[in-house]
């Protein structure tokens, strides 16, 4: 399944946040959205998952979900979004008892999917027993509980702490080159960008245009820290975002 | 050897950083409470006795128990707190319902609540106890009536708590909810009534204590026996020794009320830290 982004323009309250972005998310493939701070990139998200509706332009579906996909286009939030008064296990069977998976069947799925985020011995716990890592990976799991086909992850990272980001990051390259997903990644992380995604699309400050797409072509699995190519990528995107995210910084914030 | 040590040998004047921090966080100490109630019995124990109260002022303490002892021992207590239990639970029980019911309608339906808030805002401030003789215009003199004043009384504070803590609830958790594909129905159940509980427990404190309360007014009507029978008759004869006994009865009727909530908010909301 393929989704592609048709010329979509959006205003909050009068004021144009996204202008005629049009992009292609291919499957199998990780699209990754930066730009500066308030350029509407989180809006850009949640249009795409329907959780908005745009003033114009559309988000089209190409191809139908793959077999097995409960919940074709899947959240993983930045602030996790878990119930507090569910455990673990809780969370994620929340999202397969609405379609009907209960019991057995949805035992197998939740242990398959903590075993994949390595969160099998807490299934029991509650949120606020968790690590802000942990928590993120219970998301994750959930999110993979519904066997998407596309993931779009919403700055997943950036409410975690600097090692933390580490670890997670090296989990997400695996759980990808275990099984690809496509994914839609929004980031102001440089770093995270190119280690993660096969496109990166840079956004100009509000309102927000597609200013380049950059394709990295080296495989995930061979992108590690201190990688020429990457390093050069990321300066790249830095020269391109600088400007965009002094001006930014400049505005005066009325919304 | 290490700075502080070095700082501490040379002639400059020394002075360790004064606390300041702290305060400000009350806990709860175990038995205070008692201690307080005790101690304040005991001085008005002596105050009669010594006779710096005088028995007009207040009843002896001891002549209170007393009093409590022998409505116990008599079987009369239970003649009393049996229709003033039933009318305290169906009474609320159909308030707090329908007020939980209403407040999630207004938290969740924008007509709703542009329609119901002022209707809710409007009945508030009402005595209800001044609306007693038209229930019983309304449903007469016997039980339906006492029902009908103590629901509408536990109503509206639960409606007002309830709708506060719907609209509490955090909107991420609905969003994610619908991100999932969740019916309505399923965000309702799951997400929002769970997320609102917290609030509706503790707006279901005040409108239990309301409903004792009115329990009281609801027998000042047409009612032989109840607790607030009892008080208003010992009143009305002057007998405060019995006025007392009725006023225990009620403040431990409280006190029960309150340590059951509080008891229903630990098993509920073990997940709160």
């Amino acid at each position: 399944m393929k989704l592609a982004l048709e010329q979509i323009t959006h205003h909050y309250a009068g004021l144009p946040v996204l202008e005629d972005i049009s992009l292609s998310i291919p499957a199998g493939e990780i699209l990754c959205i930066i730009g500066p701070s308030g350029c509407g990139k989180s809006t850009l998200l949640r249009l795409i998952g329907g959780l908005e509706r745009p003033d114009f332009g559309q988000v089209l579906q190409l191809g139908e979900p793959p077999e097995g996909c409960l919940n074709p286009l899947t959240y993983v939030f930045q602030d996790f979004a878990l119930l507090p008064w569910r455990s673990v296990g809780g969370n994620i069977s929340l999202v397969l008892e609405d379609h009907g998976i209960r019991g057995r069947q949805a035992d197998e799925i939740i242990e398959d999917v903590l075993a994949r985020t390595k969160l099998s011995d807490f299934r029991k716990a509650l949120p606020r027993q968790l690590s802000g890592g942990m928590k993120q990976r219970v998301a994750i799991a959930r999110a993979l509980a519904v066997k998407p086909a596309v993931m779009l992850l919403d700055e997943p990272l950036s409410a975690l702490d600097a090692q933390t980001r580490e670890l997670l990051m090296d989990d997400l390259l695996a759980l990808w080159t275990r099984q690809p997903f496509s994914g839609v990644y929004v980031t102001h992380n440089l770093a995270e960008a190119v280690r993660l995604g096969h496109r990166i699309a840079v956004l100009s400050r509000r309102p927000g245009k597609v200013r380049e797409i950059i394709e990295i072509d080296l495989p995930l699995e061979e992108r590690h820290h201190g990688h020429a190519r990457l390093d050069e990528v990321q300066a790249h995107l830095w020269s391109l975002m600088k400007q965009e995210a002094m001006a930014a910084d400049q505005e005066l914030l009325d919304v | 050897m290490s700075d502080a040590t070095l700082a501490r040998s040379g002639q400059v004047p020394t002075r360790k950083v004064a606390f300041r921090g702290g305060g400000f966080r009350p806990v709860a100490k175990r038995g205070i409470g008692f201690v307080v109630f005790v101690a304040l019995l005991l001085v008005i124990e002596w105050g009669t006795r010594a006779g710096w109260i005088g028995n007009l002022t207040l009843p002896r303490p001891s002549d209170v128990g007393q009093t409590l002892w022998a409505l116990a021992e008599s079987g009369q207590l239970w003649v009393h707190m049996q229709p003033s239990l039933t009318r305290l639970v169906v009474g609320s029980l159909l308030g707090v319902s329908l007020g939980v019911a209403v407040g999630v309608l207004i938290g969740l339906f924008s007509y709703a609540r542009a329609g119901l808030v002022p209707l809710v805002a409007a009945l508030f401030p009402i005595p209800k106890i001044a609306l007693l003789p038209l229930f019983v215009i309304w449903f007469g003199i016997d039980e339906a009536s006492k029902y009908a004043l103590i629901a509408l009384g536990t109503f509206t504070p639960t409606v007002v708590s309830t709708y506060g803590a719907v609209d509490n609830v955090d909107r991420t958790l609905i969003r994610m909810g619908q991100s999932f594909g969740l019916t309505w129905w399923s965000i309702v159940r799951k997400i929002v009534v769970p997320g609102a509980l917290p609030g509706i427990l503790s707006g279901l404190r005040v409108s239990l204590a309301i409903g004792i309360i009115l329990l009281v007014a609801a027998e000042m009507l047409g009612a032989e026996y109840g607790i607030g029978a009892y008080i208003l008759q010992a009143g009305s004869l002057y007998d405060l020794e019995k006025l007392f006994a009725g006023v225990v009865i009620l403040s431990a009727l409280g006190v029960l009320t309150s340590s059951g909530i509080g008891l229903i908010e630990r098993r509920l909301l073990r997940w709160r830290a």
